[in-house]
């Protein structure tokens, strides 16, 4: 399993200033294309050549996928709009603050300039397994070098397994789908609208990848809708340093409250699964309840129902049930 | 005496022969001089670096500090990781820090490149941020002060008067190995200071 790493292999740069010209290119040459937005995932993934596209189309040119704007008092996002500009953005602060301090939470300040919300959500797991090139389930081979007695699995996941274990490393995707965010997906055939939580795939549906985009499809944006603007947000991120470092567990809440009850509410964690984890079943028990130590112990209890750790990650059970706790008593 | 410097500096005067060679076991013709498919990035570009336009002939597939370092002799930037993981290779493209070893110099042909080399004005006079880390001893074996320097300068664009724990983590995606965070924190926080009286 020589890889060699640390040289970005050859290919060929296409640079369109369209979205209708990158989408015949990545037509044109199908699975031997890959996308570069920011670059952060694919130059490491090309480093240790996890892919190996003939051709590779930059879409830092093309101006109609960046920037943000107000459309009915929510939101809509270019996909190339850097994760900085999104932290910092006066509407996403005061509005949908989970969003901005999802965003601020990314990587470094040198990677959240260039990172964008696009790549943040669409990127693939850090499983350590698949992106030094072994040949596991998900590059295609026929086992999971992270679930075996002797394997380093702490940052893996403890829900939904499914031969694979990768997690999905992505802090502004919980918030996403907390906003109830829609992902504007264009390809040769058309425009599609996905809802947030949909755009993610659990190893039980494709096991190669983490997201609905096939090939030839491009994430040109993200809407935010107005449904939760100024509600009560909540974003944690738990690493092991303060930079860098991807999630061990990431939570992104987003609450309606009035009178101290919970009125409405959307809990998403990650890192725990390959896909953003929706907690549908601790929002059902919790509407309608107030806000206090009982509605959080429940809700704790309830997030963790069938959990189910490797050797190295039980402590993610604890972790997850502490943070919904956390996000429920406030 | 040849030292490392003039030896690598000298070897970048002999350009052609040296990015020729440095690029012949590559398996892309692309690579080989050949003509690019259609619709495909040319080769030959002009890069805006500390405000002078240089043409350089880049491979698709370099990175802007390895281009900065081994084509235009700019070896102020220094290569640690080249995983954006360091920091050592920031540089400011469109006076925002940007990590030079994850960026593609193709992708910066419109853009303006400041490196380190660019922020003493012509006349020699050192930036505020470079005065700051000599006055206060900021680095130790200052592999990283390049990195480090740049970072502060573009993070002081956004915040010039920041506080300590602000500055701190303005710049944040930059690593000592020497561990003298406070050192330099305290030299950046005098840059600022200086900066601010200018």
């Amino acid at each position: 399993m020589a890889v060699i790493r640390g040289s970005m292999p050859s290919f060929e740069l296409f640079q369109p200033t369209s979205v209708d010209a990158a989408l015949a290119l990545i037509g044109r040459h199908g699975a031997a294309a890959r996308i570069l937005g920011g670059g952060l995932d694919t130059f490491d993934a090309l480093q240790d050549r996890v892919v190996q596209p003939a051709a590779l189309v930059d879409l830092g040119g093309i101006a109609e996928l960046q920037g943000i704007r107000e459309v009915g008092g929510g939101l809509e996002i270019g996909a190339m709009t850097t994760l900085a500009e999104i932290a910092r953005h006066p509407i996403v602060q005061s509005q949908f603050a989970v969003l901005a301090r999802a965003a601020g939470a990314v990587g470094s300040p040198q990677i959240r300039n260039q990172g964008t919300l696009g790549g943040n959500v669409s990127q693939s797991t850090r499983c350590w397994y698949y992106r030094s090139g072994w040949t596991c389930y998900r590059a295609g081979g026929n086992s999971c070098f992270a679930d075996t007695p002797t394997a380093v699995n702490r940052e893996h996941a403890i829900f939904d397994l499914d031969r694979c274990v990768a997690v999905n490393p992505s802090d502004t995707a919980p918030a996403l789908v907390a906003l109830d965010a829609q992902m504007v997906v264009r390809s040769s055939r058309g425009e599609r609208v996905v809802a947030a939580e949909d755009y993610f795939l659990g190893p039980d549906i494709d096991i190669t990848r983490m997201t609905i985009l096939d090939a030839g499809d491009l994430l040109t944006a993200i809407r935010v809708p107005a449904t939760w603007a100024g509600a009560h947000f909540q974003f944690e991120k738990v690493r092991d340093r303060k930079v860098w470092d991807f999630p061990l567990v990431n939570i992104a809440t987003a609450m309606k409250m009035s009178n101290g009850i919970i009125r409405d509410i959307r809990l998403v964690v990650n890192a725990v699964a390959a896909r953003p984890r929706r907690l549908h079943e601790v929002e059902n028990a919790v509407r309608g309840k107030p806000r206090d130590a009982a509605t959080a112990t429940l809700a704790g209890e309830l997030a963790i129902k069938g959990a189910q750790p490797l050797r190295h990650n039980t402590y993610k059970v604890a972790l997850t049930r502490n943070l919904v706790q956390r996000a429920i008593r406030g | 005496m040849v030292s490392r410097r003039s030896f690598i500096k000298g070897a970048i005067a002999g350009g052609a022969t040296v990015s020729a060679a440095s690029y012949l076991f590559r398996n892309s013709g692309a690579a080989l001089g050949q003509a690019p498919a259609p619709g495909a990035a040319e080769r030959l570009l002009a890069l805006n670096v500390n405000g002078q336009l240089r043409h350089v002939d880049v491979p698709k597939e370099e990175t802007l500090a390895l281009t900065l370092r081994n084509r235009l002799g700019l070896t102020g930037t220094k290569v640690g990781c080249q995983r954006a993981e360091c920091g050592s290779c920031t540089v400011l493209i469109d006076a925002v820090p940007h990590y030079s070893c994850s960026v593609l110099t193709h992708s910066v042909r419109s853009r303006q490149i400041a490196t380190i080399e660019g922020l003493a004005s012509p006349t020699g006079a050192l930036h505020p941020v470079q005065q700051a880390a000599i006055d206060q001893q900021g680095f130790q074996c200052g592999f990283c002060a390049p990195g480090f320097i740049m970072a502060t300068v573009g993070f002081l664009k956004t915040n010039p008067s920041p506080t300590r724990d602000e500055l701190a983590e303005g710049i944040a995606g930059n690593l000592c190995r020497c561990q003298d965070y406070d050192k330099i924190l305290t030299a950046m926080m005098s840059a600022a200071e200086h900066a601010r009286r200018s």
